[in-house]
């Protein structure tokens, strides 16, 4: 994020450095086209967190939005908002954003719409099953008992209620999101050149493998780093929160 | 039980009808017109109208959904617009190589996660558990698009010991089936080692303790086999991550499966390609899952049938 104020030249090329390996002077080294691998790593970082923080918005208050009523409401418009979730849940992984993103044509943009066309399942059946456990508490009753209208309830006596667990979800949602990016990008759907990803970094240099693998190496220790640091964040917190574990 | 099984297969029926209606709306997603995207600026408008009239993109939405179901039941997916082939018969042909990605990839990861998951939970807090799930740790954290390359330049490049792409013999099977099934094998070996620290615990154990068994048969014939219902579920569920990643596995490899001519049709805009190859994957995973469940169900008789 700080990038932006650093002294950075992603896209300057100079020829002499040609897939040059790290040294003291450049800490990872050059590319094939003797631009700086850092300065490339650091704008490709801009990109995955923009992504990220564009598709979890997005997800979130779609997500929530959709969960809150489906599990308010139920009935009919609950069974219906259920099946929705599990069609889009039955797309495998990562599929239906390859073949939106696909269709749509590259672009960051782009990209948030599909992998927010996934992501949004995840914290409406969050929020929803939340939504059912809230709505027979005492204070939800009493204030539907005091004539409170059904958006102020949701507002003031649910939302606030849903808002921790959601905000977890979103958290290491994150991870989840820069990986698929990168995946997207890695299959050549994310965003274009000059811009940086880490996943098209990986498949670039995929190509100069024997000559520089550092090129391949850079991006990958940066997305295990940022996976790794979530998911033992995830787990120490789980360990502290499950009783059953210990 | 009967009832269960209508209410699941009644489900199951409409969520595929969801998907099929989603894979559909896809085409009607390409930004300005499709027909001019797919096939370039300089097609003529006589060309345009052809391909629109035989996409039936100038029909009614509804008459169009309808004749894409119909077409389904009667095997017709359309033609492809690059190779002028029927997509089924392009399916078909690409369809055993992803078979046999996928079943390799499931056979490691089962090879690993078995005894690294057991050996870890009857090791419990020592050495050998902590190395286990320091592995586990880093296999659910790699992502499978660096996991490939890095196995290429290792065996591939550096020792020269495995073809680097292709599907020609046996060994060009290992490394894509390592890369894709590293992340499940991980998921599965922390999986099987928390269900059989339970298992463990239990009074049958204790019972085939006290009559003298062997360790090890207590391990594979108690402990192992009540361990291994919830494992068919997390199989069941992980498989569609596999059929995801196995997009992914093929691009590395050059693979030449599914995934390799979704993402072929994708740069050659052969959009109706890429639907039938969306549609073939989700839904053998929407019924893989449903199989999973009723294997489950049947499994286990304290499953509530009403639930």
């Amino acid at each position: 994020m700080l990038g932006h104020w650093l002294p950075l030249q992603p896209n300057h090329i100079t020829l002499p450095n040609i897939l040059e390996a790290p040294s003291l002077t450049e800490w990872l080294g050059y590319d094939d086209l003797g631009r700086p691998i850092l300065d490339r790593l650091i704008l490709g970082a801009k990109t995955s967190f923009l992504v990220a923080f564009g598709v979890i918005s997005v997800s979130l208050i779609v997500g929530t939005l959709i969960g809150i009523l489906s599990g308010w409401f139920g009935g009919y418009i609950d069974l219906i908002i259920v099946r929705i979730m599990d069609i889009f849940l039955a797309f495998p992984g990562i599929l239906l954003a390859i073949a939106l993103s696909g269709i749509l044509g590259p672009g960051i943009e782009n990209i948030v719409f599909a992998l927010s066309v996934v992501g949004w399942v995840g914290f409406a059946r969050l929020a929803r099953a939340q939504t059912l456990s809230l709505k027979n508490r005492d204070h939800v009753l009493a204030a539907i008992a005091l004539g409170a209208k059904t958006g102020r309830i949701l507002r003031y006596h649910i939302l606030p209620l849903l808002l921790a667990p959601l905000l977890i979800e979103a958290t290491f949602g994150i991870a989840g999101v820069v990986i698929a990016e990168a995946g997207l990008s890695f299959l050549g759907l994310g965003v274009q050149p000059p811009m940086a990803s880490w996943g098209s970094m990986i498949k670039h240099g995929t190509s100069y493998m024997l000559m520089a693998p550092h090129m391949v190496l850079a991006p990958g220790l940066a997305l295990l780093l940022i996976v790794l640091s979530v998911n033992i964040l995830g787990d120490n917190l789980r360990d502290r929160l499950d009783v059953h574990s210990r | 039980m009967l009832s269960f099984l209508f209410s699941r297969l009644f489900s199951t029926l409409i969520v595929m009808l969801g998907v099929v209606t989603l894979v559909f709306l896809l085409i009607h997603l390409v930004p300005g017109d499709p027909v001019q995207a797919m096939l370039g600026e300089s097609a003529t408008s006589v060309d345009q109208e052809v391909l629109r009239t035989s996409l039936g993109l100038d029909q009614p939405l509804l008459t169009q959904w309808q004749s894409y179901i119909s077409g389904l039941f009667q095997g017709d997916l359309g033609i492809s617009l690059y190779s002028k082939n029927p997509i089924i018969d392009m399916l078909w042909e690409r369809l055993p190589a992803t078979l046999e990605l996928a079943i390799a990839g499931l056979l490691v990861a089962l090879i690993l996660a078995i005894p690294l998951g057991s050996i870890a939970a009857l090791r419990k807090d020592g050495m050998y558990d902590n190395i286990a799930m320091v592995f586990a740790l880093l296999g659910v954290s790699i992502p499978n698009f660096w996991l490939g390359p890095m196995l290429i330049y290792l065996f591939s490049l550096t020792f020269g010991w495995l073809p680097v792409s292709g599907n020609d013999s046996l060994l060009s099977l290992i490394l894509p089936a390592l890369t894709l099934g590293t992340a499940l094998a991980a998921i599965l070996a922390r999986m099987i080692r928390s269900t059989l620290l339970e298992v463990l615990n239990e009074d049958y154990i204790r019972t085939a303790r006290a009559k003298g068994l062997r360790e090890s048969a207590i391990v594979i014939h108690h402990a192992l086999r009540n361990a291994s219902l919830p494992l068919i579920t997390v199989l069941g569920l992980q498989l569609g991550t596999l059929l995801g990643g196995a997009v992914i596995t093929e691009i590395i490899f050059a693979w030449p499966g599914i995934g390799q001519l979704t993402i072929e049709s994708i740069e050659r805009r052969d959009y109706p390609v890429v639907q039938a190859c969306i549609l073939l994957i989700s839904l053998s995973y929407v019924l893989v899952n449903t199989l999973t469940d009723l294997i489950y169900t049947w499994l286990d008789p304290r499953v509530n049938y009403s639930a």
